[in-house]
């Protein structure tokens, strides 16, 4: 027993725990907590397994980003817990069929262990020796495997690209700020003088140009 | 059994007496500088400020600290009771967990981590969860409103700061916190500092600061014409006091951040004889005052933004800004030969 193994436990068992906890919760939001307590908890296994770099992006990008997003939008749900209730029986089936083909899965992963113990010796190490983790990962990343690296970030590129062309929409009527324009203003154009007669008042063409 | 303790528990006991040793320290030194802030803020305004408890209203801060402790907590009868408790804790603890990696001098740093830059990056990107929890569990439209205002500008300036600390990694090569302050020690002294090189990405990151504790002239998180006082509204008494308190000491992370990155640590402004006698914990605590005046005049001195101008000048003018310096810095140290092996 030593500090890295009981520190192990502590973070597999606060992650089953919270991992249950997504499942069997009421309320969606809670829910949604739990999540990222489940991801805290996988981002110290990172840490205790090396993978310093990969557990500070998964807090950063997960759990400070996306699942903010997540976040919001539950809370912004006008949810009917009764309601929500209701379908539980109706997706239970493929609920179960997901979770029977993970546990596959694992089992076949323990069993790959079993048959041969020295697969896990093949496996690369977070930590090759004498390089920081940081480093590996970036040797890896934008040195061996470069030209892929660079497809996938083209591919998110013009997913996004995509994603706006979609959704754009240019309205004629909305009112929009320009911002230079608004700071470019001076007295000169912002206001003007005029002399109204008494009973006459004055007429939209007296108006200044930025009004009109 | 003995051996046990030798290897495991003994680290772990001077580790645990280190951090309790820094929170007491970090503690008191926020009472004064919450002092200095509504000294400098009454000093502007040509008031006074606080000057009735203690010599010069030294003492102040400690009778607030008892005021609030000595109130009756009170929660709403509508609220989501554990998570309107827990939320102030959350701020208040990951606000404090940030200082686990800040060297305050060679070799002073509890946790001298590989990379001390991203999880202080982390564990700030962590404490929005504070401010959602207590807007959404005070079940209360001000509280949320300000909640979904304060998450969406934080994230917004978390983007700009991640790219102002790659600039700065580019030039030092590592992110280890000590490792940067290191890399800025020259026979220069404070222009060799990374304020100069990177002067725009140091106003970048200081205004980016402002935004992202919530300070002056962004604080429209709590925006009391609009919002009353923004995702406290329904907290009083020591929970009250945890959420100002983790906002405090986040302001102050902040103003050590910068320090690091751009102020060269804790080296002395000109690298010879009598300013290299004066420890290195010194002229951090003098540099984090100065990063921390300026955060104070700006409470001052500038009015606040209106919530469409905060997030252009967040997206539309700091982001293309921070990516083009990025760029360019990265080019430079290429092509200059100055990149570091």
């Amino acid at each position: 027993m030593s500090m890295p193994v009981l520190f192990f436990y502590l973070y597999a068992g606060v992650a089953i725990a919270a991992a249950v906890m997504v499942v069997v919760a009421r309320n969606p939001v809670h829910s949604a907590l739990f999540l990222i307590l489940v991801f805290v908890n996988a981002a110290g296994m990172f840490v205790l397994m090396g993978a310093e770099f990969l557990a500070m992006i998964l807090i950063v990008v997960y759990v400070g980003a996306v699942a903010v997003l997540f976040l919001f939008v539950i809370m912004m749900l006008d949810v009917d817990y009764s309601q929500l209730r209701e379908g539980f029986l109706e997706y239970l089936p493929f609920g179960l069929l997901i979770g029977f083909i993970f546990l596959a899965e694992l089992l076949l992963l323990a069993g790959g262990w079993m048959i041969s113990p020295t697969v896990t010796k093949t496996v690369t190490a977070p930590i090759p020796a004498g390089v920081s983790n940081t480093e590996a990962l970036g040797l890896v990343l934008y040195t061996r495997y470069i030209h892929y690296f660079q497809v996938s970030g083209m591919i998110l590129l013009v997913a996004m690209v995509g994603a706006i062309v979609l959704t754009l929409r240019h309205k004629k009527k909305v009112k929009r700020q320009d911002i230079s324009a608004q700071n470019a203003r001076s007295k000169e154009t912002a206001m003007a003088m005029r002399h109204v007669k008494p009973g006459q008042g004055l007429s939209d063409n007296d108006a200044a140009e930025w009004v009109r | 059994m003995a051996e046990f303790f030798a290897t495991n528990l003994w680290p772990l006991l001077v580790v645990l007496g280190q951090s309790v040793l820094l929170l007491v320290i970090l503690l008191i030194a926020i009472a004064y500088i919450l002092l200095a802030d509504r000294k400098i803020w009454a000093a502007v305004q040509i008031r006074r400020g606080p000057n009735v408890v203690g010599p010069w209203g030294l003492l102040q801060s400690f009778a607030d600290l008892l005021k609030f402790v000595l109130k009756e907590p009170t929660v709403p009868d509508g609220a989501n009771k554990g998570l309107f408790l827990l939320a102030p804790l959350v701020t208040c603890v990951l606000a404090l967990a940030a200082w686990a990696v800040i060297p305050v001098n060679a070799g002073w740093v509890i946790a001298d981590i590989n990379v001390g830059v991203l999880y202080i990056l982390a564990v700030s990107s962590l404490s929005v969860y504070g401010i959602i929890m207590a807007g959404w569990s005070s079940n209360s439209k001000y509280p949320f409103l300000a909640a979904l205002r304060s998450a969406a500008q934080m994230v917004s300036y978390e983007v700009s700061i991640g790219f102002v600390v790659i600039c700065v990694l580019l030039c030092v090569g590592s992110l280890n916190l000590t490792a940067i302050v290191e890399a800025q020690d020259g026979k220069w002294g404070m222009l060799g500092w990374y304020w100069l090189p990177l002067f725009p990405m140091f106003v970048v990151f200081y205004v980016s600061a402002l935004a992202e504790t919530n300070r002056p002239p962004f604080d429209l998180v709590e925006a009391e014409s609009e919002l009353v006082a923004g995702f406290m509204v329904e907290y009083s008494s020591t929970p009250y006091l945890l959420f100002m308190l983790g906002e405090y000491v986040a302001i102050v992370t902040m103003c050590a951040m910068g320090t690091i990155l751009f102020l060269g640590g804790w080296l002395p402004p000109v690298p010879y004889a009598p300013f290299t006698w004066v420890p290195g914990i010194v002229w951090f605590s003098l540099k984090l005052l100065f990063m921390f005046f300026l955060f104070a005049m700006a409470k001052a001195i500038v009015p606040r933004y209106r919530y469409d101008q905060l997030m252009r000048l967040g997206w539309k003018v700091f982001l293309p800004l921070s990516l083009a310096m990025v760029v360019i810095v990265a080019a430079v140290l290429q092509f200059a030969g100055l990149a570091p092996k």
